[in-house]
């Protein structure tokens, strides 16, 4: 009989149109540590656009869908802070006054998790076999931080890979301005949020971010790029699973095209 | 004060563009942002104090009539008088009635949230009677004819260079600059209007129903004045204010220093209970309370009810990135910052603060901070659901989100426009891995460049190599 846990990956919009090898990233960290990788093919979207958007009957909607897609498997796992902390958090506040969904809504999302603080906390993941050279900082991101408490787990792992440095930026916690429609609605006052944060990116010496969540990495990427910066931009997974072969977020390469 | 909310997004921009404002805004994080996380680190009960202070809150608000009718009794036999206000103009009308009966030409005034919900100061002008603010914040915006732009310091959006040119264009003489000098100043004028003020009008950190008394914070010690020295007191509070007890008032006083401005407590705590008593050194003669709803008893039991725990620290402001960039002005009212973004809805209509729920990133910071755990975002998002619902929101976000949510409900609908959209991006000069311009993006491509998609989509790129694998 096979023990190990039966996961599904919840790869997100963001992963899925913008960036696969996150996606690919992950299924290799989840295999290193002993679980079996499934992608439910019938996924789409968490629903946190119309969540915030206001559209509660849309949201509840589409949280149900995947509650049932997701329900089959012991664990769901997230690249995402945000999406993560909408399947975990928001799904049983959406569903709670519904008699049929309110337990099943629950029930996935105990078992529903953001994938560093997955591998650490769940599979128990001491270190990861990746290298990269210089010095790298480390972005929180607002969701993964105070929804699910992430902040000691990608730097316990990031410690453990090779020739990296890890730097603190100044504010690390402090919102980068993306904010799902926020950066489009408010892109002066999104700028100047993102601007912080550049700022402090350079005052740390790091050559390269990470984050934990695809929106603020291409909020990030897309500034730091835009003022011409030399500073590489990748998802926290990308680095932990040693897949470093696609250009960083916003850069070409030779591997594609 | 007609508020300006609509028009958000154009007075953050000019907020922006305003670097006085800026480096004004600017020592906010690196003063009252970075005192409070050094108090809430020193004090080890701190979590737990905040869970109290929640919980003495949310009792309050489940037996506010009960409380209420406590606190009146008591207030009424310690001497003093209880006016009931319904709204704005009651309030107002009720505090000018008593002006007249004491003859007052002059009021001093200690810094009141309430009094300028109410928009008491014009009020008072248009009616031949003189308002005098004490509090220094206070005291200088109402110099400059402005509103206040922070709870509890009210000109923070001011530099200290702003208030040399005002005193001096105000008071005369020497221009002054040396911060000291400053407040010697602003003190020796409003010494001279303490004397000559006939009613002193303030507002209250809690009213506390065991005793009947109103309790005041100030660091400067102006609110003890204010209502000590006139032969009348007006006392303006609204009703979710209320405390059972004097330990609670003090559990929440812990949290209000704390979380304000990084004190163990303020520098002035004032406990007053009714008027002077014959044995009594000094104190006003009468005592009048004026008990403000303004639409807050209808929010109890809604799905704002929460929101009524507010202790006015200001610590939500003070971390919020929105806030810190477009200054408090911006919010176009009295309550600005996160809280504002839920009250302000509440008395301008939803229709005059559409902007305010949605200027978000849902960041977090500001419950993270709040010392009694108001869930701002999701109070926040409540707006956005009753903008939804009643259509509020411009036509083209309403039908851009309704195509999405039918996409986003049709898996292979979804991968059919997801792989198009990747398609399309990789043509806009995804090959240089990133697009400068993208239509319909402008808010984006303004500023940034948009990372081009890698490739095919991952769900593509997995089924073929799930494919290729088995
Ligand atoms: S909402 Fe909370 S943090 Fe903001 S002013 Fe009120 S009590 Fe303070």
């Amino acid at each position: 009989m096979n023990t190990s846990p039966r996961v599904a990956l919840f790869v997100t919009c963001l992963v899925d149109l913008f960036r696969p090898s996150v996606g690919f990233a992950a299924v290799k960290l989840l295999e290193q540590a002993g679980c079996r990788v499934e992608v439910p093919e019938a996924q789409t979207c968490c629903g946190q656009p119309a969540f915030n958007s206001g559209d509660r009957a849309t949201a509840t909607e589409m949280a149900r869908r995947a509650v049932a897609l997701l329900e089959p498997y012991d664990h769901v796992v997230v690249p995402s802070g945000s999406c993560a902390g909408m399947l975990r958090v928001h799904y049983p506040e959406l569903l709670g006054e519904d008699p049929e969904w309110a337990g099943r809504a629950r029930a996935v999302a105990e078992r529903c998790h953001e994938l560093v603080s997955f591998l650490a906390d769940v599979m128990k993941v001491e270190g990861v076999e990746a290298a990269l050279e210089g010095r790298v900082t480390y972005h929180d991101s607002c969701s993964g931080l105070r929804e699910l408490k992430i902040r000691h787990q990608p730097r316990r792992l990031l410690e453990t890979v090779e020739g990296l440095e890890l730097v603190e930026m100044d504010d690390s916690e402090v919102c980068c301005g993306f904010g799902g429609t926020f950066c489009v609605k408010y892109p002066e006052i999104s700028t100047r949020m993102v601007d912080d944060k550049v700022a402090a990116i350079d005052r740390s010496g790091a050559a390269t971010v990470l984050a934990g969540d695809l929106g603020c990495l291409m909020n990030m990427a897309g500034r730091l790029k835009r003022l011409g910066s030399a500073v590489e931009v990748r998802h926290v997974a990308e680095v932990l699973a040693g897949e470093l072969d696609a250009p960083s977020i916003g850069e070409s390469g030779s591997r594609e095209a | 004060m007609q508020p300006t909310s609509h028009a958000f997004k154009q007075n953050a921009h000019e907020a922006l563009e305003n670097p006085v404002l800026q480096e004004a805004l600017g020592g906010i994080r690196t003063g009252w942002q970075a005192a409070r996380g050094r108090a809430a680190g020193a004090l080890p009960e701190f979590e737990q104090l905040r869970d109290t202070g929640r919980d003495i809150k949310n009792h309050v608000l489940a037996h506010l009539d009960l409380y209420l009718e406590a606190f009146t009794a008591k207030v009424e036999e310690a001497g003093g008088k209880v006016h009931w206000a319904r709204d704005a103009a009651e309030a107002r009308t009720i505090v000018l009635e008593l002006c007249r009966e004491a003859d007052a030409r002059t009021v001093t005034k200690s810094k009141s949230m309430i009094a300028e919900e109410i928009g008491l100061n014009p009020w008072l002008e248009a009616n031949d009677v003189k308002p005098v603010e004490t509090d220094l914040g206070e005291y200088i915006i109402q110099l400059a004819g402005q509103p206040p732009s922070h709870l509890v310091g009210p000109a923070v959006h001011m530099t200290k260079d702003e208030v040399s040119d005002l005193f001096h264009k105000h008071h005369g003489g020497e221009r002054l600059e040396e911060g000291g000098a400053l407040v010697g100043e602003a003190r020796r004028v409003l010494r001279q209007r303490y004397l000559e003020a006939d009613v002193g009008i303030t507002g209250a950190n809690f009213l506390v129903a065991e005793t009947g008394s109103i309790i005041t914070v100030t660091n400067e010690g102006n609110a003890e004045l204010t209502q000590g020295l006139p032969r009348t007191h007006i006392c303006i509070a609204s009703i979710e204010k209320i405390v059972p007890t004097m330990e609670d008032a003090f559990t929440l006083l812990r949290l209000l220093a704390r979380s304000a401005t990084g004190q163990e407590f303020s520098a002035y705590t004032t406990v007053m209970t009714g008027p002077k008593r014959e044995e009594d050194l000094d104190g006003p003669r009468e005592f009048h309370l004026v008990l403000l709803d303004n639409g807050r008893s209808k929010m109890v039991g809604s799905a704002f009810q929460e929101m009524l725990r507010c202790i006015r620290c200001g610590a939500c402001m003070n971390h919020c990135p929105v806030y810190l960039a477009a200054g408090g002005h911006a919010y176009g009212w009295v309550y600005v910052g996160p809280m504002g973004s839920v009250l302000t809805p509440q008395f301008v209509g939803i229709e005059e603060a559409h902007p305010l729920p949605n200027a978000s990133t849902f960041c977090g910071r500001c419950e993270e901070v709040c010392p009694v755990r108001i869930p701002l975002p999701k109070l926040m998002r409540h707006w956005r659901e009753e903008q939804f619902n009643r259509q509020l929101n411009p036509p083209a976000a309403r039908y851009g989100l309704a195509l999405w949510g039918f996409v986003a409900r049709r898996p292979r609908l979804y991968r059919l426009a997801t792989g198009m959209a990747v398609g399309a991006m990789r043509l806009l000069g995804g090959r240089q891995g990133r697009m400068r311009r993208l239509p319909l993006a402008g808010g984006w491509t303004g500023t940034r460049d948009m990372p081009a998609p890698q490739g095919p989509t991952f769900m593509q790129a997995w089924k073929k190599r799930r494919g290729a694998g088995s």
